[in-house]
């Protein structure tokens, strides 16, 4: 028997290197999938079929040199790559990917497959993401450059401006969920209507899984909502002047950030580790399943949209996105009083 | 009990030393910096007392929203000048230090006078009431309620307040609408 903590901190260590993981394959996929998308080959020379590419890179951006800008603020400009991954790591450590477990019988205690069970983890998660924002703009500030100053601006302002519509959409799951718990909404997904339809709250809140999904990815800065980055004006944005690890960690916290949006997608709205099936104790492999079609959703989308506009991505979030998820949460609360929970 | 004591010691003392360095350091930039790791130490010994709602709302609200606002005015500002003028106007800066001063004698006065009334505190003469137990602050539900119906009035003002400062901001800034 192996007493609770070590199980938890094996918990931790295993959400680390599977973050980690995750983050490398996403790299791949993306480069694999855009390469499908644009009929090339993609990576395909290390490794087998070139899956071992990321690995590659990693080790090239860490024998690279660490360069700093003349008149760059040394400890910001140190501290900002640190906070982003940081937050990134952190943001997950409030999301439960299985159900209740004894780990095959190895443990006396039932723990669930979380880092931390929180009961307002969905304000810790928005907390996190609000202190993630700083490591956007100090790297954009202490960079010293008109690029990454610029960068870092909009990136700023865009997710401040999504993040309400974000907040919102999450609002009305809690609503009919009842919690505030990632965990109790999941629990409060599981069952079926009519004996085959899932209970899965997407098909309670379409419309604040849209509004979810389209902010998510502004919140992570993807295509087409990728003005922070927009090559073409700004050469990179916030991380213009990064080379080697600090940049890794930037790229890092970027991939993780979008593992985690999948992730809270797939715990509010597509039940979790629910399904049909498997047994609950391999409900992991549903919520991997899922999360793999939300992140092949993204990259696709990246490959297929070309980005908005600066002003279009504004008016879309402000006078669009934000009326019709406060107009949603209206509608789902006035449900829930009526129909009851 | 002894944990959270040395807690309350170390989140308080953090909470301190980074108010004390926003005040004394000159880059405007770390001062902002600092201010938000005194907000976080803040959060921190709100979860010590069993409340991790305000600490969360905390983090967002303040060290997320305010706090980048903040830092984006001392970015675009470019406020790196403090040091040229406090040596260069040392004469015009005598009346706001001494104002500064009078304040500060006031606020450790007010302190002072809270303090020794700690006591009383339990007769709830501070709270305004019976203290509510820690569970029920922690709850959310519990906490919205209260919000609505006992503090509803000034949960109302507040957000007519807020509202005014918004439109006023707005009517500063766009000349003609």
């Amino acid at each position: 028997m192996i007493p609770l903590y070590i199980a938890q901190f094996g918990i931790i260590l295993a959400v680390f290197g599977l973050l980690l993981v995750a983050a490398a394959i996403m790299v791949y996929a993306e480069r694999k999938v855009a390469a499908a998308i644009q009929q090339r080959y993609g990576p395909y020379l290390v490794g087998p079929k070139g899956s071992l590419q990321p690995i590659a890179d990693v080790i090239k951006l860490i024998f690279k040199e660490v360069l700093r800008p003349k008149g760059a603020d040394r400890i910001l400009f140190m501290l900002a790559p640190i906070i982003s991954a940081t937050a990134a790591f952190a943001a997950f450590a409030v999301v439960p990917f299985g159900a209740e477990t004894d780990l095959f019988g190895l443990i006396d205690h039932r723990i669930s497959l979380q880092v931390a069970d929180v009961n307002v983890a969905v304000l810790v998660l928005f907390a996190i993401t609000s202190v993630s924002i700083y490591g956007i703009v100090l790297a954009g500030w202490s960079s010293n450059s008109k690029y990454s100053l610029l960068g870092a601006l909009r990136s700023t302002s865009q997710m401040i401006s999504y993040e309400l519509s974000y907040g919102l959409s999450l609002a009305s799951v809690l609503v009919i969920a009842n919690s505030l718990s990632l965990t109790g909404v999941v629990n409060a997904q599981s069952g079926t209507w009519l004996g085959f339809i899932p209970r899965w709250f997407v098909f309670l809140q379409p419309v604040g899984f849209l509004i979810f999904m389209i902010a998510g990815v502004a919140e992570t800065n993807r295509a087409p909502f990728d003005l922070p980055e927009a090559e073409q004006e700004l050469v990179a944005g916030y991380h213009t002047e990064y080379s080697s690890t600090p940049f890794m960690m930037f790229f890092l916290a970027e991939y993780i950030n979008m593992v985690t949006a999948a992730a809270v997608a797939t715990d509010l709205f597509l039940g979790g580790w629910h399904g049909p099936w498997l047994p609950e104790y391999l409900g992991w492999i549903w919520f991997l399943v899922k999360i793999g079609a939300i992140l092949f959703f993204y990259i696709w989308m990246r490959w297929t949209l070309p980005r908005l506009r600066y002003d279009q991505l504004m008016t879309f979030g402000w006078k669009v996105l934000l009326p019709l998820a406060a107009l949603n949460l209206i509608v789902t609360a006035a449900g829930v009083i009526y129909f009851g929970n | 009990m002894g944990t959270e004591l040395l807690l309350f010691y170390l989140f308080g003392g953090v909470a301190v030393t980074a108010s004390l360095l926003v005040v004394l350091g000159r880059n405007p930039m770390h001062s902002v910096l600092l201010l938000i790791v005194s907000f976080a130490a803040l959060a921190a010994l709100y979860i010590t007392l069993d409340s991790p709602f305000a600490a969360v709302i905390q983090i967002i609200i303040y060290a997320g929203a305010i706090m980048v606002l903040f830092l984006f005015v001392v970015m675009l500002l470019n406020a790196h000048k403090e040091d040229e003028y406090v040596s260069g106007g040392a004469q015009t800066m005598k009346k706001p230090l001494y104002a500064g001063a009078l304040l500060a004698v006031v606020l450790a006065a007010e302190l002072v006078w809270a303090l020794l009334r700690t006591d009383r505190a339990t007769d709830g003469l501070l709270t305004g009431g019976a203290a509510p137990d820690a569970v029920a602050i922690g709850d959310v539900r519990v906490l919205g309620q209260l919000l609505f119906t006992d503090y509803a009035f000034a949960f109302e003002v507040t957000s007519i307040l807020i509202i005014v400062a918004m439109v006023g901001a707005v009517v500063l800034a766009k000349r003609e609408l």
